[in-house]
């Protein structure tokens, strides 16, 4: 799905690149501008650098290169050193195909971020988390360089009650969206599901029966599931769970195989709220149940914790979902589906708040790696006398009356008859 | 200056924002109507207090700062309702069936840093997008203009729902502790190195910036042109734009070495109409604002690179804080006046041979807010807008791009990031937040594991948009 959708994006700005390179001309100019021509340009920025993540790190770094590339950039593009054999493809492979005087793939880790860093780039793309982004925004304020970050947070899931075959539906998305998104750890990947405490146990098994039938019942036989990174983001992951209070709420799961850095698809029942697992993103294979009295009571839940990249809400309730739309803030929020928002390249795909700065995927891709120049021409002919000082009344009235297009007056001035007529302004 | 707690400020302007209260239509038209009320009512207050801080002619006062920020009034008003609207987009075979929008919000609470050369504007500009993009807002107006900061103060307390609009008249104490504070946006209008400073403040909170900065905006002049008409639209773009202290006057002007003396002379005789034989006598030129400033700019005269390149001018009234229009003839590009952005009534010409010589010079610059052309030539003209990157262009004119409400006004590395005016304001205000509705029905079992190979060729048939790849996997021939 990754890999199609990059190729997807090529398409896509194949066909367009076109129309995008051309200026687009803007509407109305004042009249007292005439004659006068008005056009945003399109431009590229310069030498942009794309630092990509470890998690999906083939499409985060080149659906962000696209962008940069149809924009008419110079790129250098680092992988994340936490998916070495993705990293090295990329080093290996795009110089064969790409022009390796205008984009280059730096591999390495810290050293070589902090290195980069350093120079004055005129873009600078960062995928990955709330905390490395202040890292580089602030490196980046050093050159007054823009910048995109792509961050996280957690992407809540809110669960309202739905007939027994949109449920079945809904839950297949919901463990889709969980653990077949890189077992959990995904930017917009749920985090959390809220629910009303009536549906919780049902919720929790058809969780438990979609991921038995998805991934395998238990450790050993656990299949279609992608494993934990690296030792510290296992080591992360499953400290969650050390909190005895969280332990105590797993319902399903818990176990892992610290070998191969797999942790079994777990659901917790109410942890507590202070638990870091529910403070922290969780980026990988927990899912949290939080048992509400009413499912409006989710708005409030989410506005008090951080902006999040997506919202999920599967609901049938039309009102519900116009308050959910205006009374909650996110990059995304998604109806009834979990993660698809990603591969619609008609929308902006980015975070607000702590979730992230700038959007792409589609046209958003080629402007966020674009500067858009405005650019007015004019001619010689007919130029303002009473644009120019010497100031004096007339020129005043002429320029307060032509601003505001009021013709008439225009005409008692220049006739000399105003002062007879003369209306308030 | 009495302690200023802004953090139990931050808290109120948030308890306000979580109301709701600024997000509806209703507020944000009242809040509008109420700037436009201000500006037309208090005309008289507004020019007075401008000439206070920097004796600005009152022609300039109106037309570029006030009849200015009534238009972009009246505009938001008229447009609110389009503005706010939701986006209809295309979805595609991926998602289908869904429909999808996208949803202006507010981002919350913003931060509004203006500027003193154009201190009405560069204030209430900004805060009509923040306002209409349904933010609260807290203005902090320059200290450099204070009659304006004061007045601003003052009628912003009268005509507007403190609650949720405030003002923090201070200086660099003020504008630190503000900067403390975890905004929703900043908006920025000064110079480069505060503007490191205001990034840097932001990168703590990840809050996303519109910085509107300057640079040396070059104006190139090419023969074959009505001279007249080109020296005159200098001129109304430096001297005539607060004596050179605006961001987007003409820094410095490039021409042919033959163009050079006509081009010197007519700037001359269109001076001397202008301002008069004498023109620190001359009612129709801003003063420099403050004493730091008159210094700054005395130091670029009296560079020892520069003597004997000053051809016209240079006379200064220290108690006035007063230079006369001043141009400069081939100073070294090492010079200071040709290493800063001048921000004043000096006006250095560079001559080279061929007039596309220009763009090397300009392009071995930091991009600027601006640049100019005057020419006749189509195919210069066409090199200039492709070749030349600045925040905008304006081709035989100086500075009129920013009244134009459908062009977004902003810079480009150096000379800024972000835009603003018309539906950029509104748009700099916002978070276009992603709606994506999807339906229960048709749901696509290939996406779900255990995944098979019959899934992925269906899947990548699907997203290749290839309806015979389609039928082929749904019937199991594999590749």
């Amino acid at each position: 799905m990754i890999f199609c959708k990059t190729k997807g994006g090529w398409t896509i700005h194949l066909d367009f690149l076109q129309l995008l390179t051309t200026p687009f001309k803007q509407g109305q100019i004042p009249l007292l501008f005439f004659p006068a021509r008005a056009e945003v340009l399109p431009e590229p920025l310069g030498l942009v650098l794309i630092l990509a993540s470890w998690n999906f790190p083939i499409s985060l770094a080149l659906d962000p290169v696209i962008g940069a590339i149809s924009a008419g950039n110079t790129v250098v593009l680092k992988p994340s050193e936490l998916s070495p054999a993705s990293s090295s493809f990329l080093a290996n492979t795009v110089p064969r195909y790409l022009d390796s005087a205008a984009l280059k793939v730096i591999e390495g880790g810290h050293d070589a971020a902090e290195q980069l860093l350093q120079q004055k780039w005129d873009k600078i793309f960062f995928t990955g988390s709330s905390r490395v982004g202040r890292i580089i925004m602030a490196a980046a304020a050093n050159h007054l360089t823009p910048v995109t970050l792509e961050l996280g947070g957690k992407c809540p899931t809110i669960l309202d009650s739905l007939s027994i075959s949109d449920l079945e539906v809904a839950i297949k998305r919901i463990v889709g969206g969980k653990w077949g998104l890189c077992s959990g750890q995904a930017c917009i990947g749920i985090d959390y599901v809220l629910v009303e405490e009536k549906f919780a146990s049902i919720l929790v098994e058809l969780l438990k029966k979609c991921i038995k039938a998805f991934f395998g019942d238990s450790m050993p036989n656990l299949k279609n599931l992608c494993r934990i990174v690296s030792k510290s983001h296992f080591d992360r992951v499953s400290n969650l769970l050390g909190d005895p209070r969280v332990a105590a709420s797993i319902v399903h799961g818990g176990s892992w195989d610290e070998q191969n850095l797999m942790i079994e698809p777990t659901i917790l029942l109410d942890p507590p709220l202070d638990a870091d697992i529910m403070s922290e993103e969780i980026f990988g294979p927990l899912l949290p149940i939080i048992t509400l009295n009413k499912i409006e009571e989710s708005i409030e839940f989410i506005n008090l914790r951080p902006k999040p990249l997506a919202i999920h809400a599967f609901t049938k309730n039309e009102r519900f979902k116009k308050k959910l739309l205006s009374e909650t803030s996110s990059g995304s929020i998604t109806f009834n589906d979990a993660i698809v928002q990603f591969v619609a390249d008609s929308l902006p795909f980015g975070g607000v708040g702590e979730s992230g700065i700038g959007r792409y995927h589609g046209k958003y891709s080629f402007d966020t790696f674009s500067h858009e120049k405005a650019v007015l021409q004019r001619s010689f002919y007919l130029d303002l006398e009473p644009r120019y000082p010497p100031w004096n009344d007339f020129k005043l009235d002429f320029i307060k009356l032509a601003y505001k297009f009021d013709y008439l007056g225009l005409l008692l001035l220049l006739s000399g008859l105003r002062r007879i007529f003369k209306r308030s302004n | 200056m009495a302690f200023f707690d802004a953090a139990a400020m931050m808290k109120g302007l948030r308890g306000t924002y979580a109301s709701g209260r600024t997000r509806s239509y209703e507020w944000r038209v009242s809040q509008l109507k109420a700037l436009l009320k201000l500006a037309s009512f208090h005309e008289k207050e507004i020019v007075d207090a401008l000439r206070s801080d920097l004796s600005k002619p009152e022609l300039e006062s109106f037309l570029q700062e006030i009849a200015l920020l009534k238009e972009s009034c009246g505009l938001a008003l008229k447009e609110l309702h389009r503005w706010m609207a939701p986006e209809k987009v295309k979805t595609m075979m991926t998602t289908f069936p869904s429909s999808a929008e996208i949803v202006p919000e507010p981002l919350g609470v913003v931060l509004v840093i203006s500027a003193w050369n154009y201190p009405f504007l560069l204030s209430l500009d900004p805060v009509i997008g923040a306002i209409a993009a349904g933010n609260a807002v807290v203005l902090k107006p320059s200290e450099i203009a204070p009659a304006t900061s004061s007045v601003l103060a003052k009628l912003l307390g009268q005509y507007m729902d403190c609650s949720a609009v405030k003002v923090v008249e201070g200086a660099i104490p003020e504008t630190t502790a503000l900067l403390e504070q975890k905004w929703d946006k900043i908006f920025y209008t000064g110079n480069g190195k505060v503007g490191r400073i205001v990034s840097a403040a932001a990168a703590k909170h990840l809050t996303p910036l519109v910085l509107e900065l300057g640079g040396k905006s070059p104006v190139i002049v090419d023969s074959n042109v009505d001279l007249k008409v080109a020296a005159r639209r200098i001129i109304a773009g430096k001297w005539g734009c607060n004596n050179g202290q605006a961001c987007v006057s003409p820094d410095y002007a490039i021409t042919t070495k033959e163009f050079a003396p006509d081009l010197i002379d007519t700037l001359r005789s269109e001076l001397e109409k202008f301002y008069g034989k004498d023109p620190l006598k001359s009612n129709d030129l801003s003063r420099i604002v403050n004493s730091n400033h008159f210094n700054r700019l005395s130091k670029l005269l009296d560079d020892d690179k520069i003597s004997g390149k000053i051809i016209h001018g240079g006379q200064k009234d220290i108690a006035n804080l007063k230079i006369a229009p001043t141009i400069l003839l081939d100073v070294p590009g090492d010079s200071l006046i040709m290493e800063e952005e001048i921000f004043g009534p000096l006006l250095p010409i560079l001559t080279v041979n061929n007039v596309e010589d220009s763009f090397n010079i300009i392009k071995s610059k930091d991009k600027p807010l601006a640049a100019y052309l005057f020419t006749n030539n189509k195919k210069l003209k066409e090199n200039f807008i492709s070749n030349i990157s600045a925040g905008g262009l304006v081709v035989n004119d100086t500075t009129m791009h920013l009244a134009v409400p459908t062009l977004p006004f902003g810079g480009v590395g150096e000379s800024g990031m972000g835009a603003y005016h018309g539906k950029f304001s509104f748009d700099a205000f916002s978070h276009k937040k992603a709606v994506l509705l999807r339906s229960f029905a048709g749901d696509l079992s290939s996406r779900y594991p255990p995944y098979t190979p019959k899934k992925l060729n269906l899947l990548k048939a699907l997203v290749n948009g290839s309806l015979l790849g389609i039928l082929r996997a749904l019937l199991g021939w594999h590749d």
